[in-house]
């Protein structure tokens, strides 16, 4: 197989978990653009342009309740911060990374395709290009999946086949495939506690950046403390 | 709205999405990182996905209210197990479905 042929194989395959997950959600999305008053093309364009879920639904929402371009922007910027440490954290498998992929790969840093590339960069056999068609193709998904929600409205019935269920079973798949070892074990426990007690404190996401950097934080000051100038983490 | 100012709005949203994706991607690509930065990183992911997660699971509603023995955190105990022994996230992502779908009919 040349390699071209074998990173596209390998990046689909490696995508098509998210796909699955993208379809009911971009199929929602679309539903309600359509309901908002947007047109199938200001649907398709805003899947294309913001690429960012739960923030075109928040974008949505509050375009029909007239909401200034200032407030929608703010709003956006924050519900979407999180992808600024997943980026940061991207980073170390991206290293000399000519800018012009950069700017094509920012495009796609999504919660799924960041999960998805990091477990593959670090079971080894994963490259940039099949990171970067990993993020394309779930783009692509998710573009189709609103369009087809907008142009058909609900032709999925609601709970087909719990077909609501398919975004939380990936983020659990994803979470456990990140756990190689006790310190990953401690790091969840402590975010996952974090940031339940967040979120029923805190309105809207931000419980996910300052979770993630607490425990993050804790669990690189629990690794040092066992293993003090240690290299590396078990 | 007219078309102009829904694509004002779509490109501002675009804009404040797209900067904080690309800018660390550029800024730590480029240079050296210290070894106790790399560490730190390599636990941002899984403390992410737990922080998406958990609340998912053991709560609801908006404000979001404590519940922890609801649908889907019992359909996650199968789910969980399943992705511990197989490590194959479609088949994850399948089982979870209809697992939420089987408990669903009950």
């Amino acid at each position: 197989m040349s390699p071209w042929r074998e990173r596209l194989t390998m990046g689909i395959r490696a995508a098509w978990p998210i796909c699955m997950a993208y379809f009911p959600i971009g199929m929602a999305f679309g539903v309600l653009a359509q309901k908002a008053g947007l047109s199938v093309f200001q649907t398709g364009a805003m899947s294309v342009v913001v690429f960012a879920g739960s923030s075109q639904f928040i974008g949505v929402s509050m375009l029909s309740s007239g909401a200034s371009l200032m407030a929608i922007a703010v709003t956006t910027f924050v519900v979407n911060l999180r992808h600024l440490l997943m980026s940061w954290s991207l980073a170390t498998h991206l290293r000399k990374t000519p800018t012009p992929f950069l700017f094509l790969f920012a495009y796609g840093v999504t919660d799924e395709s960041f999960a998805v590339n990091t477990v593959q960069f670090r079971e080894g056999n994963w490259d940039r290009w099949k990171a970067l068609i990993v993020n394309h193709v779930a783009n692509i998904a998710w573009v189709c999946s609103s369009i087809a929600g907008a142009v058909s409205g609900q032709f999925i019935p609601s709970g087909f086949l719990g077909i609501d269920y398919a975004m939380i079973a990936m983020f659990i798949g994803l979470l456990v495939f990140q756990l190689r070892g006790r310190l990953y074990v401690m790091t969840a426990l402590l975010s996952g506690g974090l940031s339940v007690a967040f979120s029923l404190v805190v309105p809207g996401n931000s419980y996910v950046i300052f979770a993630s950097l607490i425990a993050a934080t804790g669990g690189y000051v629990i690794s040092r403390l066992r293993s003090p100038g240690g290299p590396k983490h078990a | 709205m007219p078309d102009a100012e829904y694509f004002g709005v779509i490109l501002a949203m675009g804009l404040v999405t797209y900067l904080p994706r690309w800018m660390p991607l550029f800024v730590f690509s480029q240079k050296a990182m210290p070894g106790w930065l790399v560490e730190w990183l390599d636990l941002i992911p899984v403390a992410i996905l737990s922080a998406l997660v958990f609340p998912e699971l053991l709560t609801h509603g908006a404000p979001r209210t404590l519940d922890i023995l609801q649908a889907k955190s019992l359909v996650a105990v199968p789910t969980l197990l399943f992705a511990l022994r197989t490590r194959s996230l479609g088949g994850t992502v399948v089982v979870g479905m209809l697992s939420f779908w089987a408990l669903g009919k009950l």
